[in-house]
């Protein structure tokens, strides 16, 4: 937008005190400088070119101003940080995220030290449902005390569920990929898994509640999985290349519900 | 010295503070139900009219003010009937945004982290209530000197008292400039002071807000509310000013005051009172 600024001659006039000017002109002026900086510039370089004595007074009001102006403390800036993060992840899902990571190194641990899992890679069968355990911690109402008021406002539903998820999935999925490459492990045989098991988790936690889904699902996980993978010492079907059809089938069918019921996130009934 | 926006022309007025309202009523119901868990209608069959100013909203214990509140707040989805909000139908799978953007609200159990400072909540809530970005500082500095907590805006929330944090959820209710402002419960907590400070405040907010303030206590509803909602068992018993609740009661009725006699007259109908509670 092309702004009119002042004429020199009603700078030059206002420098000298106004005197030569209209009474509208002045009060015009004025009204501009306090809003263009530009024209104050030019104003206080009229002033010290021609007229001395206000230039002498402006530099007695500066001198007297300047030892009061030096000793007073400029305001500490305030700490930025927890606002940033707190629109990715609320403050309770810290330490829970911390627990993922661990238990991510520790099964790489298992992994590597190869102690008693024979030819399984933990790192491989904990992998689906770790993610599940964080994003359940974003939804849970005994871990979020503002869950009431964070599901009634405008940003709740879809974007605030897939936000808080992509930054539990932001910080599991790094870990899990340091573990995978050091087991050497395929990276679609946990990643398809992984994200399977999170959209699913949202796509029922939009009908039961994101936590109880996440337990749900950890518990059949660990029921038809893990123990006898445990047990026999062998990796399960599902985890074996021939299941990554299977996987990739379940992860389009959880996006597919969570869009469709993304009505479903917006109250209290995901909190559960 | 700088100035941010210099050759920026704003106008004083937008053209969403001018446009004329398309509805009669800021919250409409018609044969509103609510189910809560498995069976019980919390709120059942409510027809309920509210306008610009502050209606108290009393009941007993368990008359379903809370489930009201929540579906107000379009955090519970009404089960039957017609809930009209600012002209807008609510219900069905819809988020809402627009209208909530234009919602305050404070929760019965209000939730907050402690971690956070004051300034910091608030400013969270306003980025969660989609305020745009450049006017959300001063939004919330006007909000939390509007429950005077100014002076304490830096500390964390887990070093101020009970009162204050109520506060602290006003505030974090206000920072959008709501047009509906739903407050459960607010004055528990408050001591009398504070107590008369809010009721200011609410007569303040009356003017331009609908603002519906669920109460146990009768003496609130008296000296800040312009109408009072009677609610029982999940229907309205009475809606006025406080002086018709008041004349509702005769001197045979329970009660310390006009008020609580018309409160008590109304609740329990003709008959003898139905027990101590």
């Amino acid at each position: 937008m092309s702004v009119e600024h002042a004429s020199r001659r009603i700078i030059e006039g206002y420098a000298r005190g106004g005197t030569d000017l209209a009474a509208d002109e002045v009060w015009a002026v004025e009204a501009h400088l306090e809003a263009c900086r530009v024209c104050r510039d030019r104003l206080s370089a009229a002033v010290g070119a021609e007229v001395p004595a206000v230039a002498s007074l402006v530099d007695t009001v500066w001198s007297g101003l300047e030892p009061r102006l030096a000793v007073t403390a400029t305001m500490p800036r305030g700490r930025r940080r927890p606002a940033r993060l707190s629109r990715w992840m609320t403050p309770t899902m810290v330490p829970w995220l911390a627990m993922v990571v661990s238990v991510t190194l520790l099964a790489l641990l298992l992994d590597l030290g190869d102690t008693g899992s024979g030819e399984v890679s933990l790192v491989l069968l904990f992998a689906p449902v770790l993610p599940v355990l964080g994003v359940a911690a974003s939804w849970s109402r005994g871990l979020d005390p503002a869950y009431e008021l964070t599901a009634s406002v405008p940003r709740a539903g879809l974007p605030l569920v897939l936000r808080r998820t992509a930054s539990v999935l932001g910080v599991v999925v790094p870990a899990l990929l340091v573990g995978g490459w050091m087991t050497g492990v395929m990276v679609a045989q946990w990643l398809l898994p992984c994200l399977a098991f999170t959209a699913t988790t949202l796509a029922f936690g939009g009908v039961v509640g994101v936590t109880r889904a996440a337990v749900v699902l950890a518990a059949v996980w660990a029921a038809v999985v893990v123990a006898p993978t445990l047990a026999t010492s062998r990796t399960a079907f599902a985890l074996q290349t021939g299941g990554l059809p299977v996987w990739g089938l379940i992860l389009a069918l959880g996006i597919g519900v969570v869009i469709a019921r993304r009505g479903a996130y917006s109250v209290l009934g995901a909190h559960r | 010295m700088t100035i941010g926006k210099e050759h920026h022309m704003t106008s004083a007025v937008s053209a969403a503070d001018i446009a004329p309202t398309a509805y009669a009523w800021e919250i409409q119901a018609t044969g509103l139900k609510v189910r809560v868990g498995g069976k019980r209608m919390a709120v059942d069959g409510l027809d309920l009219s509210l306008g610009t100013g502050v209606h108290g909203l009393l009941g007993p214990n368990g008359a379903g003010k809370t489930t009201l509140i929540r579906t107000l707040a379009t955090v519970l989805r009404p089960t039957e009937g017609t809930l009209e909000m600012l002209g807008e139908s609510v219900g069905g799978m819809g988020e809402h945004r627009a209208l909530r953007r234009r919602i305050g609200y404070l929760p019965q159990e209000f939730g907050y982290y402690k971690r956070f400072t004051v300034r910091e909540f608030v400013e969270y809530m306003a980025w969660l209530k989609e305020v745009p970005k450049a006017e959300i500082p001063a939004a919330v500095q006007r909000a939390v000197e509007r429950v005077g907590l100014a002076d304490r805006a830096d500390e964390k929330l887990k070093a101020l008292s009970g009162g204050m944090v109520r506060r602290v959820g006003i505030a974090q209710a206000i920072v959008n400039d709501p047009t509906i402002l739903l407050l459960d419960e607010p004055t528990v907590g408050l001591d009398p002071a504070q107590r008369l400070r809010f009721r200011e405040l609410l007569q303040e907010l009356g003017t331009d807000t609908c603002v519906l303030v669920s109460t146990h206590l009768v003496e609130d509803v008296a000296a800040a509310c312009t109408d009072v909602v009677l609610f029982a068992e999940g229907r309205l018993v009475f809606q006025g000013t406080p002086d018709d609740l008041a004349a509702a009661g005769g001197p045979e009725h329970m009660g310390d005051s006009p008020l609580e006699r018309g409160y008590s007259a109304l609740l329990q109908g003709p008959g003898p009172g139905r027990g101590a509670w």
